[in-house]
């Protein structure tokens, strides 16, 4: 069998840094999880903890098409343009009384973030490896757009009042 | 004989096991982040850490690290950390505040814990808001703040804590934003390695309370200028900051108490000494 062709380190890099990407949105999908078992919104915990798996799927998914037993040595955590990495959902997006439609609305953006970051490297002036592997990472980002835009239609839009609660913990309203 | 293997931590290796219950959407989230992440950057080890905090919502944060913490009584975390940090020079000691703890019943520690300058790191999580106790106005509160608990507002100017630590001898001051976590993670980082006391005030919303205060990621800004050594043109600066300009504010050259000496020089045998007769 012919031997794989050792990568360049521009494209060894690239890759970590897809792999950091993926990384850091299952910690966060994991972190929401938790926070919203803490506050008994189990519907959406559940969601997120799929969304959690789903994006360590895509890691695991780049340590092995690299050949990397183990997690390669990461970029600085600060290195991004944006204050975290591109699919990574912000702390502020949740609320106690969120549904399951905000969740995919939260997800829906972060790969849209993570898309227009691939496509961004795919048109720049980056070596050709590196440019082919952000072509199909764009594309495998689009093709998660559709598929959570089609969870949307499947999933009850909340209406208006939906962060309303019969029995608030502030006494200042 | 082989050497020994160190091994870089990753931020999640500060993370304890409990899991914080803080409010869904809190900034003391991204907060906890920045602190485990600058850990990290520093090539610290949760072994040679402390985190000592008072009383709040931000003081729950030693529990969620892996670090030493210490959880101590409302207003007092800075003293505890300042004979910590005199008694055990080689430990990196934080301290974890919010603006009631920090700015009011510990604001007097506050001011001797800058005017002292020991090697510490200040960090208060500041939302303008009692959150813990169900939303009462704090020191930094803006004075037109309407709510149930204050109606029509306090009508009292709000406590500028920058000014205030500058004043009283900060050797470092910086504000950072929870909507930022890595910009958090960087300016801590910076805060720590920094020789003396080092003040970071990180905006981190309060989203049960003050839930406008989403807004504030958008409201932030980086610093128009650099930072400075000059105290006199950090003042100017600081008095007429709007409150959102984001980065390190002031880095001041001052020695920091010489802790490490000042105990070498009070061994136990030359106290017995003093008083025997």
């Amino acid at each position: 069998m012919k031997a794989k062709p050792r990568p360049s380190p521009q494209y060894a890099d690239f890759m970590a840094r897809a792999y950091a990407i993926e990384l850091e949105a299952t910690e966060r999908y994991a972190q929401f999880a938790e926070q919203l078992e803490t506050h008994n919104n189990h519907e959406v915990a559940q969601l997120f903890r799929k969304l959690a798996h789903i994006e360590s799927l895509h890691a695991r998914r780049i340590l092995d098409e690299m050949q990397w037993p183990t997690m390669p040595a990461m970029p600085p955590a600060y290195a991004w343009e944006t204050p975290e990495a591109p699919e990574t959902a912000p702390f502020d997006a949740l609320h106690y009384l969120m549904q399951p439609y905000h969740a995919l609305e939260i997800a829906l953006r972060c790969e849209r973030e993570a898309q227009k970051y691939y496509e961004n490297i795919a048109a720049s002036r980056a070596p050709k490896q590196v440019r082919d592997a952000a072509r199909e990472m764009a594309a495998d980002e689009a093709g998660h757009v559709s598929l959570i835009e089609e969870w949307m239609k499947r999933v009850p839009k909340p209406g208006p009042g939906w962060d309303e609660d019969p029995d608030p913990p502030r006494l200042n309203d | 004989m082989n050497a020994p293997l160190t091994v870089q931590l990753q931020a999640k290796d500060f993370k304890s096991d409990y899991k914080p219950v803080w409010c869904p959407g809190c900034g003391d989230y991204s907060v906890l982040s920045a602190i485990t992440k600058a850990l990290a950057m520093l090539n610290l080890r949760p072994e040679n850490v402390a985190v000592v905090s008072g009383i709040g919502c931000s003081s729950r944060i030693p529990a969620y690290t892996t670090c030493y913490g210490f959880h101590g009584v409302h207003g007092r975390s800075l003293p505890a950390a300042t004979g910590l940090k005199v008694a055990r020079p080689d430990l990196t000691v934080l301290v974890a505040s919010g603006d009631g703890d920090g700015y009011s019943i510990g604001g007097n520690h506050f001011l001797h814990a800058c005017r002292r300058n020991v090697d510490l790191t200040y960090i208060v999580m500041d939302n303008h808001v009692y959150g813990m106790t169900k939303g009462q106005p704090s020191p930094t509160t803006e004075p037109d703040w309407c709510s149930k608990l204050a109606p029509g507002g306090t009508g009292v100017r709000e406590f500028h804590p920058l000014v205030i630590a500058l004043a009283s001898g900060a050797n470092f001051i910086a504000r950072a934003s929870s909507g930022d976590p890595n910009g958090c993670a960087d300016l801590i980082a910076q805060a720590v390695r920094h020789p003396g006391f080092s003040f970071v005030e990180i905006l981190s919303p309060c989203v049960t309370f003050r839930p406008e205060q989403r807004g504030w990621k958008d409201q932030v800004h980086p610093a128009p200028v650099a930072p400075t050594d000059d105290p006199a043109r950090a003042a100017r600066r600081l008095m007429t900051d709007d409150g959102f300009n984001i980065g390190v504010l002031y880095k001041g050259t001052r020695a920091p108490f010489a802790g490490a000496a000042a105990a070498a020089a009070h061994a136990v045998d030359d106290l017995e000494k003093a008083f025997q007769l």
